[in-house]
């Protein structure tokens, strides 16, 4: 690349001058792998570009969050205290709430994209001499990390329901939700590939979402659940977040065995206590899937 | 005016290429949307340095013969060649070597001015040192460097307009398209608009392809394509399509209309109308004809008015009916024309 970005530029001086001057011209090398990284970081800066522009999406996205964690946990807490055996409701949902945190932001930002259709942006993207999957990826990563970033300030809320600050307890919890942003990003810009309009794309997403979040444990405990509800969610992706973030968390509450074996039970397949390792595997194989699928979508449009 | 003619006289300065590298090579290009055809093969060549326009009616095949050279649209049949590149097998080569303005906007609004650009120039792999000093060439150009912290939601039609042209023209395309670059703007942004495109002819060495259908803007091209139903039906300057309608219009003001076109019809065997109240005809090289008309006519003439063909007349001419009556889609309106003109 080095050796073709050769241009004769002209001091940006001459360009003050009065009266007509010659225009330098750029010479655009050929694509390179170094040009394809170029698109995938200017797709993502894009995004925390406009995310930090947008504080009222910052602030409404935290909204939900906020109302499981604190209205839900602390007025359901008076009716859950004798099956929690002694453990805060708050606590409890609390790695339910850190999914949460993640999945609006992340689909808010998969959602930009029908907006980017709607107003013409797109094709600037599409018509650019890069890879369509280096401008899905950049989109997907740009998601994931505002949606990190929004899962960061809940995060900073642990104090306040009783979880410590650990160092590893934060870097673990982190690395599971920006996998989760980057899933739940991939599936929206799957869907976005196909869905132009914006009510429907957001009716669809609530759709999937809410279901989403209802099945997979964020609210109870997984284990002894009647089979059709254990069956929904074990298929439940989420599932596969909210339990490894919990065993996290639990892992550093001084809780009595009961209440650890009681509310933190692990996710069985078959009566197979899965790792948490394989848990992250799950979240992170589903969103490369979806992810390969989104590009083939954007590849195939005209 | 003067721009006009400078930006002519640089036509000669443009490098020599050799003769068969046209910056844009068209053969039996076509395009069909299940039954409708939008494109009905198509062949002609863009030199290089030259202004193109396609011209013609809503419909009838400009921005989807436009979309097939930017490799927006893939052709149902037959070639094109953009800088040499072919538009489907050598799409990435054909994108890198081309700018492109759009009908509608393809901003984004919530990022600055330069934001975009920068996102543009990213996107096109421009070198990292050269991005600077040439984005801001390109927007002292459309005089929008003094705006380029400005959030582009902020900025007015034609200013996104320009803005637009000025990230189009930010990789040093070789050929800048541009779909109807004025369509929706007012007249006094119409007109700085066209000042930056016949500018940027003398400026770079940048070959522009544009479809309007203004006719004044027309006037502007090097070479026009009148294009109508999905076909080309006539190619060349804008003088020489002109001088091909070979009637001027000469309106004459009289005391008694009646008389004068009888007169006209005795005297020159000429069918002459009353049109914006006054008596019209066409006859070839009217200055010409003026004397004899003082001279022979037999009733008081006030005031007389010759007028060149414009293109409109051109278009009538060659397409039976006028631009904007083609676009109302109204055929017997058009074939009512047709035979009230006598064509």
């Amino acid at each position: 690349m080095a050796g073709t970005a050769s241009a004769p530029v002209q001091a940006p001086e001459a360009a003050n001058g009065s009266g007509p001057h010659q225009l330098a011209a750029v010479r655009v090398p050929t694509r390179t792998r170094g040009s394809e990284v170029r698109a995938i970081k200017v797709v993502w800066k894009r995004e925390l570009i406009r995310f930090s522009r947008d504080r009222l999406r910052i602030l409404t996205s935290l909204m939900q969050p906020f109302l499981f964690l604190f209205v839900l946990g602390t007025g359901l807490s008076k009716l859950a205290s004798a099956g929690t055996h002694g453990v805060n409701l708050k606590t409890f949902v609390y790695p339910g709430v850190l999914c949460m945190a993640v999945m609006f932001t992340a689909m808010f930002s998969a959602a930009s994209l029908v907006w980017d259709r709607e107003f013409g942006f797109l094709r600037e993207m599409m018509v650019a001499p890069v890879r369509r999957s280096s401008l899905v990826l950049g989109k997907c990563l740009g998601g994931a990390t505002v949606a990190g970033f929004q899962g960061v300030i809940v995060l900073c809320l642990a104090g306040l329901v009783n979880v410590p600050y650990a160092p590893s307890l934060i870097i673990e919890v982190f690395a599971i939700q920006l996998l989760l942003a980057f899933t739940i990003t991939a599936f929206g810009v799957m869907i976005a590939a196909r869905v132009s309009q914006m009510q429907s794309f957001m009716a669809l997403m609530q759709m999937v979402m809410m279901p989403m979040f209802f099945l997979s444990g964020a609210l109870f405990p997984v284990a002894g659940l009647p089979r059709w509800l254990e069956l929904l969610n074990r298929i439940d992706p989420l599932t596969y977040a909210v339990d490894p973030i919990r065993r996290i968390v639990f892992s550093h509450l001084d809780i009595s065995a009961v209440a650890r074996a009681t509310l933190d039970p692990g996710v069985t397949w078959w009566g197979w206590h899965i790792p948490s390792v394989l848990e992250a595997a799950v979240v992170a194989v589903l969103g490369l899937i979806m992810l390969g699928i989104a590009i083939v979508q954007f590849s195939r449009a005209e | 005016m003067s721009a006009a003619t400078s930006a002519n006289g640089a036509t000669a300065t443009v490098a020599p290429e050799p003769s068969d590298s046209a910056a844009v090579v068209v053969r039996g290009l076509e395009k069909h949307y299940g039954e409708i055809e939008a494109v009905r093969g198509i062949d002609f060549d863009v030199e290089q340095g030259e202004i193109f326009g396609f011209l013609g009616p809503n419909g009838a095949g400009k921005s989807t013969t436009i979309s097939m050279l930017c490799t927006l649209v893939r052709p149902t049949g037959g070639s094109a060649l953009v800088a040499g590149h072919d538009v489907v097998s050598e799409r990435d080569e054909v994108r890198r070597s081309i700018g492109l303005v759009f009908q509608d906007t393809t901003l984004d609004g919530y990022l600055t001015a330069e934001q975009n650009l920068r996102l543009h120039a990213e996107l096109y792999g421009v070198p990292r040192e050269a991005v600077g000093p040439r984005m801001r060439q390109v927007m002292e150009m459309v005089g929008l460097w003094d705006r380029r912290g400005s959030l582009v939601n902020t900025f007015s039609g034609g200013m996104k307009r320009r803005l637009e042209i000025a990230r189009g023209l930010l990789h040093s395309p070789r050929v800048l398209f541009l779909d109807e670059p004025t369509v929706g703007l007012d007249p006094q942004t119409r007109s700085s608009i066209w000042s930056y495109i016949r500018e940027l002819k003398s400026r770079e060495d940048i070959t522009i392809f544009l479809t309007t259908h203004y006719m004044d803007e027309a006037e502007y091209c090097d070479r026009i394509a009148i294009m109508d139903q999905g076909r080309i039906i006539v190619l060349d300057t804008p003088e020489a399509l002109k001088a091909s309608v070979g009637k001027d219009r000469v309106q004459i003001a009289t005391d008694d209309d009646a008389a004068a076109i009888a007169a006209l019809q005795s005297n020159f065997g000429i069918d002459a109308t009353v049109a914006e109240g006054m008596v019209t005809f066409g006859v070839p090289e009217g200055e010409h004809f003026v004397p004899r008309l003082f001279a022979e006519l037999g009733q008081p003439i006030r005031s007389v008015n010759v007028a060149r063909p414009s293109l409109d007349d051109v278009f009538m001419s060659y397409t039976g009916t006028t631009i904007r009556d083609a676009e109302s889609g109204a055929t017997d309106q058009r074939r009512k024309t047709a035979r009230l003109m006598g064509r």
